[in-house]
Parts: C-alpha cells; sequence; structure tokens
C-alpha cells in the first residue's frame, strides 16, 4: 500500500527521474522526502517554487528528467517560469506537481490550478488513486519528451494521503528505467533563450504542440471510456453517462458501478472527439468534477449540452454522499444526531510551543500584527488572538509596509510583521530589502524555530541542514541585515523563552526608526527530539545561545 | 458499495492514529482484500481532531467514509467518539479510551457524556487508561486500541498480528504486540460481561 505522494515517488524513481525539488507545501510534501531516499536521485528543498522549478528546467535542458513538487499556492510563486517553460519546452522530462487542497484543510485557498494548465499551455494528467498516481507519473515524463513540453500532474489532499494498493513488483522488487536522453547540454538559442523574436516563433509552436495533444488526446492511454453493461448499439442512448476525473471518478463508482463512465485521466488538453462521441450515446450527461467547472465550461462552448454545476457544488470536496445527491441517486443514509454541541478543538501551538511567548507579548503591547504562513498563523486562534492579517508567503513584512505607509501617526509605532524561518528564506527576504530601500520604518520579527514546522520538519535555508538532513550553512541574520544597510542597534536577537528579555526587545525596537530586525530563537520541540536522536542538540543549542550573546537587542556588546 | 467494511479511527494529534490504520489497512490487504484508506495530515495534527477512514472488501472504490457509514468506530479520546458519530451507521459498534483531553479553554465536559455514547452507538467497549498503564507503555495505546476494536471487525486477527509485526516501529514489536493482546482480551471480557448482564 501506497499513499499517493509515495505512489508518485515511485513512478518518478522507476522512470528515472534524475533531478527531484520542491517547497515543502501540505499536502504535496511527502513526495521529495520518498523520492529523497533514493541515492539515485538529486534531491533539493529549493528556497522556493520559483527556484524550485527553474532547478528543474534546467536540468531537463541539461538532459535530466526533473520532478518538481508544491502544493497549489506554490504554482502562484512558479508562475512566471512556469508560463514561458511552456514555450521554451524540454530536453529530458519535465513535470510539475501540483498538489490542490480542495476544502482548504491546510491553505489559504482553494484555487483550481487545473486552470495554470489551459493558462500556461502545459498538459495536465490527473489521477484516481495511487497506482494511478504511479502509472500517470511515469506517463507524464513520457509525455514530456514526446511533446517536448512541461507536463503537470495534479493532485489533491485526498489523492496525496489516501492509501491504496499498487500493482505487484516482478520478484526483485521495483525496477528503475533507463534515461531515453543522456545528459548533455546542447546551445539552441532559438528555443531556450525567450528574447521576443525567438519567443514569437516559439508561441506558435506552442499552439501547434497543443493542436497536436489536442488530437492525440482521442485516444491517450490515460483516458478511457467504461460501460460496465456493454456499449449501447449503433443509434441507441445509455440513458445516463458521466464525464469525471481523479478522485471523484472513486466517488461515482462508489455510488453507480454501472453508469457509463469517460474517466478523463489527461484533464487538459481535452479531446472534442472523444468527448462527443461519449456524449451522442447518452441521453443525460453529467459532468462530475470538483471546484471550478472546466470541463463543463469546455463542453457548453463546444455546445455539448450537460449538466455540471447546476447538480454539484463548485465549493469545497465532493464525498460520494455529495456526488449520489448530484445524480439524483438515493436517500441519505440514517444517521443519530448527538444530543448537544460537541465543543470545537481547534488547532492551535504545539503545548509548550517557545513562540507562544512572543504573541502573548504583542497582544499585551496592542500590537497590529502582519502575520504569515506557517505554525504561526496558529496566533491567531485563541488563546493568543494576536493575529490582524494573513495573506500569502512573505507578505506579513511587505504588507506592513503598506501599512506602515498610510496609518496614522497613533498606530504606525503599534505594527509588527512577525514570519516563521522558512518562511522569511521563501520571500520575506525580498521584502525585508524593499524596506530598507524604501526608507520605511516597520518592526519585523522573525520566530525563528530551526525547522520548517508546519509541515513536517523540513530544513531551510536557515536552520543549518539540507536536504536529508546533511550539515550545510546558515544564513546569519546579522550580516544580512547588516549587508541591507540595517544599523546594528536595529538588530536584535533574543531566547524564546525569556520572557522578560522579548517585552524589552520590542518595547526598545518599537520606539526606533527605520528597519528594525528582531530574531526570537526558539527551537521548535518536536524538531529538538529528533536532533537529540542525532546527537545534535547539544551543538545546535548552543550555537544559537551564541547569537543571541553576540546580537543583544539594542546593538553589540 | 455494499460488501465494504468501514472503520474510522479518530483522536486527537499524537495520539498514534495514522499507525493504528496502517496496520488495519495491511492487514486488510494481508487477508487478501481489496482496501483504501484516508486521512488528513497538516495543521489538523497540532492539537486538532484527528481522522483516518479504512475501508476494506472485495472492491473498494471510495477511500472515504460517508455520514451514517462506519460500521466500527475506534476512538482515542470520548468527546471526539461522539463528534465522529454522523459517520457511523446506527447500531454502528464502538471502542473508545476513556481519558477525555479537554480543548483549550475547557475546563469538565458536560455530563452525561458515556449515556449520550451507549445512545449514539450499538456494542460499546470502554477501555480505561489505567487498564492500559498496567501492563503495556502508553506509547502503545493506540494499539491496545486496535486490539480491543479488532473484536468487532470481519478479519481475521492473526492478519492484524502479521501487519503488526511488518509496521512497528524499530524495537517496539514486543511492546505493540502485548498492547494488541491486551485489548483485544479486555474486550472480549467487556463484551461477555455485558451479555450475561442481558
Amino acid at each position: 500500500m501506497l499513499s499517493g505522494n509515495e505512489a508518485v515517488a515511485l513512478g518518478a524513481w522507476e522512470a528515472a527521474v534524475a533531478v527531484g525539488c520542491g517547497y515543502p507545501g501540505t499536502p504535496s510534501t511527502e513526495i521529495l522526502e520518498a523520492l529523497a531516499t533514493q541515492p539515485e536521485v538529486y534531491t533539493e528543498w529549493s528556497v522556493n517554487e520559483k527556484v524550485a522549478l527553474e532547478v528543474g528546467v534546467g536540468a531537463s535542458l541539461a538532459g535530466g528528467r526533473a520532478l518538481v513538487t508544491m502544493k497549489h499556492v506554490g504554482v502562484n510563486v512558479a508562475a512566471d517560469p512556469l508560463f514561458t517553460a511552456s514555450y521554451l519546452g524540454v530536453r529530458a522530462g519535465l513535470v510539475v506537481i501540483t498538489a490542490d487542497d480542495p476544502e482548504m484543510h491546510s491553505s489559504q485557498n482553494e484555487q483550481d490550478n487545473r486552470n495554470y494548465a489551459i493558462a500556461a499551455k502545459v498538459p495536465m494528467l490527473e489521477p484516481s488513486d495511487s497506482e494511478e498516481a504511479r502509472q500517470f507519473t511515469k506517463l507524464a515524463f513520457e509525455l514530456s519528451e514526446a511533446y517536448d513540453t512541461p507536463v503537470f500532474l495534479r493532485m489533491t489532499t485526498r489523492l496525496s494521503h489516501s492509501k491504496s494498493l499498487i500493482a505487484p513488483f516482478p520478484d526483485g522488487g521495483p525496477v528503475r528505467g533507463e534515461a531515453p536522453i543522456k545528459p548533455g547540454f546542447v546551445s539552441d538559442p532559438g528555443k531556450y533563450v525567450m528574447i521576443p523574436g525567438n519567443a514569437r516563433k516559439r508561441r506558435l509552436v506552442v499552439e501547434q504542440r497543443m493542436q497536436r495533444l489536442t488530437a492525440d488526446a482521442a485516444t491517450h492511454p490515460a483516458n478511457r471510456i467504461e460501460w460496465p453493461t456493454g456499449e449501447p448499439d449503433a443509434g441507441a442512448k445509455a440513458p445516463v453517462g458521466i464525464i469525471t476525473s481523479g478522485i471523484p471518478y472513486t466517488y461515482v463508482r462508489e455510488v453507480d458501478e454501472d453508469v457509463p463512465v469517460l474517466k478523463l485521466g489527461l484533464v487538459h488538453p481535452l479531446s472534442p472527439e472523444l468527448i462527443k462521441g461519449f456524449a451522442e450515446k447518452v441521453e443525460t450527461l453529467y459532468v462530475v468534477e470538483e471546484l471550478d467547472a472546466v470541463i463543463e465550461t469546455q463542453l457548453k462552448a463546444w455546445g455539448i449540452a450537460c449538466i455540471g454545476k447546476d447538480a454539484f457544488p463548485a465549493i469545497g470536496e465532493f464525498t460520494p454522499a455529495i456526488v449520489a445527491a448530484g445524480l439524483g441517486l438515493g436517500e441519505a443514509p440514517a444517521v443519530v444526531e448527538p444530543s448537544f454541541a460537541v465543543p470545537p478543538r481547534w488547532p492551535g501551538l504545539c503545548a509548550g510551543c517557545p513562540h507562544d511567548h512572543v504573541f502573548n507579548e504583542l497582544r499585551r503591547l496592542g500590537m497590529i500584527v502582519s502575520g504569515d504562513i506557517g505554525c504561526y498563523s496558529l496566533g491567531v486562534l485563541p488563546p493568543y488572538n494576536a493575529m490582524d492579517t494573513l495573506l500569502d508567503m512573505g507578505a506579513s513584512i511587505t504588507m506592513a509596509q503598506g501599512m506602515d505607509i498610510v496609518a496614522p501617526a497613533e498606530q504606525r509605532g503599534k505594527i509588527a510583521a512577525v514570519i516563521g524561518d522558512s518562511t522569511f528564506a521563501h520571500s520575506g527576504i525580498t521584502g525585508l530589502l524593499n524596506a530598507v530601500w524604501n526608507k520605511r520604518d516597520g518592526l519585523y520579527i522573525v520566530l525563528d524555530n530551526g525547522t520548517t514546522a508546519m509541515t513536517g520538519m523540513q530544513p531551510n535555508p536557515m536552520s543549518g541542514e539540507r536536504m536529508g538532513r546533511e550539515d550545510s550553512f546558515s544564513v546569519d541574520y546579522e550580516l544580512l541585515a547588516r549587508s541591507f544597510g540595517i544599523p546594528a542597534e536595529n538588530i536584535g536577537m533574543v531566547d524564546a523563552y525569556d520572557i522578560g528579555g522579548i517585552s524589552n526587545a520590542i518595547e526598545t525596537l518599537a520606539e526606533r526608526h527605520g528597519v528594525r530586525l528582531l530574531v526570537v530563537l526558539g527551537l521548535c520541540l518536536i524538531e529538538g527530539q529528533k536532533l537529540k536522536r542525532l546527537d545534535k542538540l547539544d551543538d545546535k543549542k548552543s550555537a544559537r545561545r551564541e547569537l543571541i550573546y553576540l546580537n543583544p537587542v539594542g546593538g553589540k556588546k | 458499495m455494499s460488501g465494504v467494511f468501514n472503520v474510522l479511527m479518530v483522536g486527537v494529534g499524537g495520539q498514534g492514529i495514522v499507525l493504528a490504520s496502517d496496520v488495519l489497512a495491511e492487514a486488510a490487504a494481508l487477508a487478501g482484500m481489496d482496501v483504501k484508506k484516508s486521512e488528513i495530515h497538516g495543521m489538523s495534527r497540532r492539537g486538532g481532531p484527528v481522522f483516518s477512514h479504512v475501508r476494506f472488501g472485495e472492491r473498494v472504490y471510495s477511500a472515504v467514509i460517508d455520514h451514517g457509514q462506519a460500521d466500527v468506530v475506534l476512538a482515542m479520546e470520548p468527546m471526539e467518539l461522539v463528534r465522529w458519530s454522523r459517520w457511523a451507521r446506527p447500531g454502528a459498534a464502538a471502542c473508545y479510551l476513556a481519558e477525555p483531553i479537554l480543548p483549550v479553554g475547557l475546563s469538565e465536559y458536560p455530563d452525561g457524556l458515556e449515556a449520550e455514547i451507549s445512545r449514539l452507538f450499538g456494542r460499546v467497549v470502554r477501555v480505561e487508561l489505567s487498564a492500559i498503564r498496567r501492563s503495556v507503555p502508553l506509547k502503545v495505546r493506540n494499539t491496545a486500541l486496535l486490539g480491543a476494536t479488532s473484536v468487532f471487525f470481519d478479519l481475521g486477527p492473526e492478519y492484524l498480528q502479521q501487519a503488526l509485526k511488518a509496521l512497528s516501529p524499530r524495537g517496539s514489536y514486543e511492546a505493540n504486540q502485548a498492547a494488541f493482546d491486551l485489548g483485544r482480551e479486555l474486550a472480549t471480557a467487556q463484551l461477555m460481561e455485558a451479555a450475561d448482564v442481558e
């Protein structure tokens, strides 16, 4: 049994992937963690998703198959290279995983990244279970090389984190295939240097490629029509037919084993030939798709009558019951209701998290807190109630700047940004640079817990380790801030357990002018346990104590 | 799908729900059945409710259990059992650890929690933390609950024991095996006693 994420890693390994990179984000994280256990593959956590995709494109052009993983909102960060990577095409296969999160189990929005496949003109595959995740990953590499294009594989939370059986291995276990492309960069500026003159030519190539794919989608092995009770005779029609893909396919089959289904594995581009052929053989056609009406809209543009979002919600995750209700099948099952309201159990910072003092202190001081993604987003919930805004990775520092520009005088000294260490490296540093350059005022607090905790303890550029807990460099906050031009007296570090020190630091720095950077050092409790088992805890702790000693709030000793 | 057996496991982050459900799913696979399991990781692990759906039978399509479908619910906390009762079919069996973990900001649960559980479910096995602590380390309380719940499974215990051997973290197999047996004995004794009373 494998989870969807583990199955993607297995498929990539079997497809002789050379490079795996990405940025951690639920529900995508376990893909690279599984791939990182394979010594034949170079894997890295990249600084952010844009960087990861660019590393992947470079690897592909140099002749190595590359897998790039991220959650749905990560694709927003990687969108810049994505849209033009489609023009460059590939040498060795390039597969980008987008792990969408219908229901927003662990995300700030519910965007449907099938829209990116359309907008960036990149084909997209979507599996329905772990074995398909494995097989489609291999198909994605083949498709990428056959059509000279990056390929998306769309996962969703339910698929990534569900486990199902995979086809048995031959005797002796799984087999790593041979890479069809040999490593080596071959210069081809007309294809790889996107100045406007070249881009205009490649624009035509992209369009021709998508046309070719649209034609070939009719017989692509990832698409299939199921007639469980037999295909209707010529001229006859089945009463109902369903077009679906991904996890919703499993719900359709759960509630109706006999209904004819066109199961789309290739969700972009769609084949008009395949879909029209199916539609002509059924009286009533349903489109069962989670989130946006992507397939339905295309069908309606082709003039194919179908029932989609009139019957199924556009918001949230489906369940078999939702699919059954949309199809008008059966009654909801009987349920015994509790006789009292069950008290909510909110997620929160772990019991004993060293960073809870900061939130208590920010609330006590009545600060306006510009927050960020990760564990510290939990600062908005009880008992802290100490966060006022949360937008996207890195926005704490930059939104605080915007607020400071227009806030009245009595509020200006009360604005603070709070960001974690991994998020700071991902996209907080550029915001810090922006603030210094534009001569802004602001108190920016990095809560450094020594790891990327929310997604399960991945190393980051501030933590001193890289993928696989290999020792690496860690960025020196003080040197970084000084190199930007922040004066020493505006930089301070404090121990997360030093409650008085934190109060003093916030109050002292709040009264200063210009950009102020406060780093609160408190090791994540779970990370601490892991470091202890690796016999690295004492070294880590003493290095952090030294940082605090060397960088007291209010200037160097 | 008829003919699919649905087990819902619920609790609070850090109680070992994921491992217990992995063991059950692996056991079903060892017994030659189709099986799917589903859970959500991420933010929910930070003290929020945690759940895992395990479904096994001849052919399993959906990885999720719907409202009114669970045949058995394993709960590592009593209020979590009530929270997820809508997912259980009327008369479903339940097995729970009678050790409240109060949500932040709450000092006690409403009275009558036990009576509510009896009302919501059919056969119920209640496991006291002290009964586990007497014999095995607390760390393997998830396996004790799995053993207790296994009396309700449509699955031979030998498969569960094989799966437990395969999936126990290194050095913990003996403790897990003892916990599983303990849970199964506790549940069997409790159900026999209940049958005698009736």
